[in-house]
């Protein structure tokens, strides 16, 4: 056997990369910051925020489309992720802001003033002063970075332990997931979660020490480590569930107790998958955030995460292009249609706003994709040639079976 | 020959019904053995007991010479401790090619982080080359395993327990769907893997059994009716009885 680099054993992460730098490329050039201003801040901005999207969409491919886990909290992962940067952000802050008014006092501040008074103004909004204890590491960035992994990590490493070792699998699972996320919102809603309710944190497009710099360069540097990070995620992933361990992964999507007989531990593989991609939605999710320059619990509710569902579905499961470009079309025509940017249509005897009708769009695109091309828009690449004409999955595509069974943690006879 | 595998007083019943009733079972390494018995005789749930996919109501299963016990063991750590399982329908993963099959059921180190890093080794490859020529399936290697016909799809399964590297072989019904050359072929195959190891066959073609020639157990309802050669237990007036009877 010759030994094979790995892009030219996975052509289409060497496309995906191919692309992604080109588009990047294009966008730099067209964008504000480079005085062209073909491309708005706010639109770079939209695409910065839509790279993230895509790398948190491929993280969901390798949990649900590889491994057949539909979870429902991969975006509870992703608002983890932006909570935690989010803390540093707002501290880092308001404590300049803070600092700089006190400067004018007679009496130079302490340090304990300064912090007492940061928390008077983050906390203000809810009523209160005092730092929860949650806030311990919010002044420092190094830390409150390792917070982005760590938070969602063991977050996912807990409940996927409790979960997998229980054998909960399909959609017992998917529910138990939604049942996670739907918890975490509610107890973020509340004030005393130490994370300011339901008005979330905010102001988070402003980084700390850099004020003078515009947003359009700003805007242009997020969107080129939103990229970076898409790029490095893609080519995790398509390393992941390329060679043995994809096969294991695969088997264990298709017919789990066999995968058992064989002597692997299907619940560590589990557990790995859903750890790995919970971090990786947390990281996305800490690039995402200061690019919408604000979060609050509702990015965390489980309808999030169903989007994220549908992006993949309508994307194509069990390939990571076909996710990633399922998330990027989806989430740029919803914006799209949302923001009022779709002309209404007069049928005469009623006007259809977009506005209110995206959703039933969408609603029936996912129900279209699901039953007429199971794989998705990534399925159109089939067309060019070159692929195996076998689907890559013999038998049920339905949206609610990880695993090929027929009966419920039952083994086919 | 030295025990491997010993059953006793095992006992378990689904919502009443006993499906395997204070069954007593050893088999030795190197053994070949043929158990035979009729529907519900509890044929798959003896094989399900030593798998550790059904927890028995009462009795023990040791293996190995050190006795350990598979009753506390997960079906994982049960494979790996050289217990492989040939289902009766052919369960292959039918999305992967053949190759991807056996690499799977190469005889490797199981853990998650030990199958990331894992690389493609000349010896792994050399094996899978043998593994598809004894199998009939060298041709077959790149194709996707869902395209097999029935028979070939045994012939995977076969494969891939062989290439497990088992110590106890546990081969539900292998003959089903393949020709009388491919049946003659299977147990060319199942004899030679009882020359090293232990091999437990469950089969209901008589021929096929004739042929394996060796010491068969005959079970109805969940315990053991009869044990010895071919003619011993055929000329039983109770198997007679429970075969003719029904």
């Amino acid at each position: 056997m010759k030994p094979q680099s790995f892009l030219s054993q996975n052509r289409s992460a060497l496309w995906f990369l191919l692309s992604l730098t080109v588009f990047a490329l294009i966008v730099t050039v067209l964008s504000d910051a480079m005085g062209n201003g073909m491309i708005s801040t706010s639109f770079v901005k939209t695409l910065g925020k839509t790279l993230c999207l895509m790398l948190v969409a491929i993280a969901m491919d390798v949990v649900w489309g590889y491994t057949g886990i539909l979870s429902l909290g991969h975006m509870a992962f992703f608002g983890l992720g932006g909570y935690m940067i989010g803390m540093w952000l707002m501290y880092a802050r308001t404590e300049i802001i803070v600092t700089e008014s006190l400067r004018a006092a007679a009496i130079p501040p302490t340090p304990q003033e300064i912090h007492d008074s940061v928390g008077t103004q983050i906390f203000g909004v809810v009523g209160s002063s005092e730092f929860p204890a949650i806030w311990l590491f919010a002044h420092s960035f190094w830390l409150q970075i390792a917070m982005v992994v760590l938070v969602p990590g063991v977050l996912a490493l807990v409940f996927g332990w409790l979960a997998f070792r229980s054998r909960v699998t399909g959609v017992y699972l998917s529910i138990l997931t939604q049942a996670m996320t739907l918890a975490l919102s509610l107890y973020l809603f509340q004030n005393e979660a130490g994370l300011r309710g339901n008005n979330g944190l905010s102001g988070l497009q402003n980084l700390p020490g850099l004020e003078d710099l515009p947003q359009a360069t700003l805007s242009l540097a997020f969107f080129w480590a939103s990229a970076v990070a898409l790029g490095a995620g893609y080519v995790l992933f398509a390393w992941v569930v390329s060679g043995k361990m994809g096969s294991v992964i695969r088997g264990i999507r298709d017919n789990e107790s066999r995968v058992r007989f064989l002597g692997y531990h299907v619940e560590s593989y589990k557990l790995f998958v859903f750890t790995l991609t919970g971090i990786v939605a947390g990281i996305a999710g800490a690039l995402y955030y200061p690019q919408a320059g604000i979060i609050n619990p509702n990015e965390v509710a489980p309808i999030a995460s169903i989007y994220l569902a549908v992006w993949v579905a309508i994307g194509g499961r069990g390939r990571l292009y076909g996710a990633a470009l399922g998330a990027a079309l989806v989430s740029l025509l919803s914006s799209w249609f949302t923001s009022g940017g779709a002309p209404d249509i007069p049928l005469g005897f009623y006007t259809l706003h977009w506005t209110d009708w995206w959703l039933v769009l969408l609603g029936v695109s996912f129900v279209a994709v699901t039953l007429l091309a199971p794989k998705g828009i990534g399925g159109l690449f089939d067309l060019l040639g070159h692929r195996h004409p076998v689907p890559e999955r013999v038998g049920d595509f339905g949206p609610d079976k990880g695993a090929r069974r027929t009966v419920e943690g039952e083994e086919e006879r | 020959m030295k025990t491997l595998l010993e059953m006793s007083g095992v006992s378990v019943s689904f919502d009443g019904f006993k499906a395997i009733n204070n069954l007593s079972f050893r088999i030795g390494e190197p053994e070949l053995r043929a158990i035979i018995g009729p529907n519900g005789a509890g044929k798959t749930t003896f094989m399900d007991i030593i798998t550790g996919k059904t927890r028995p109501d009462s009795g023990t299963v040791v293996y190995g010479e050190k006795s350990i016990s598979l009753l506390k063991m997960s079906e994982s750590e049960i494979a790996t401790v050289g217990v492989g399982r040939k289902f009766q329908k052919p369960t292959v993963f039918e999305a992967q090619t053949v190759r991807e099959n056996l690499a799977m059921a190469l005889k490797n180190k199981r853990g998650p982080f030990d199958v990331l890093l894992y690389r493609k080794t000349q010896a792994g490859a050399r094996r899978i080359g043998e593994l598809a020529e004894t199998i009939g399936l060298t041709d077959a290697l790149p194709r996707i395993a869902g395209e097999l016909s029935h028979g070939q799809k045994q012939w995977l399964e076969i494969g891939m327990l062989l290439a497990q590297d088992p110590r106890l072989l546990l081969v539900d019904e292998p003959a089903a769907g393949m020709t009388p050359a491919e049946r003659e072929h299977t147990t060319d195959l199942l004899k030679r893997a009882a020359q090293k190891h232990a091999v437990v066959v469950v089969e209901h073609d008589m021929e096929f059994i004739r042929r394996l020639d060796c010491r068969v157990t005959v079970l109805c309802e969940g315990s053991v009716l009869a044990e010895g050669s071919l003619d011993h237990v055929t000329s039983n007036p109770e198997v007679i009885e429970v075969y003719l009877g029904r």
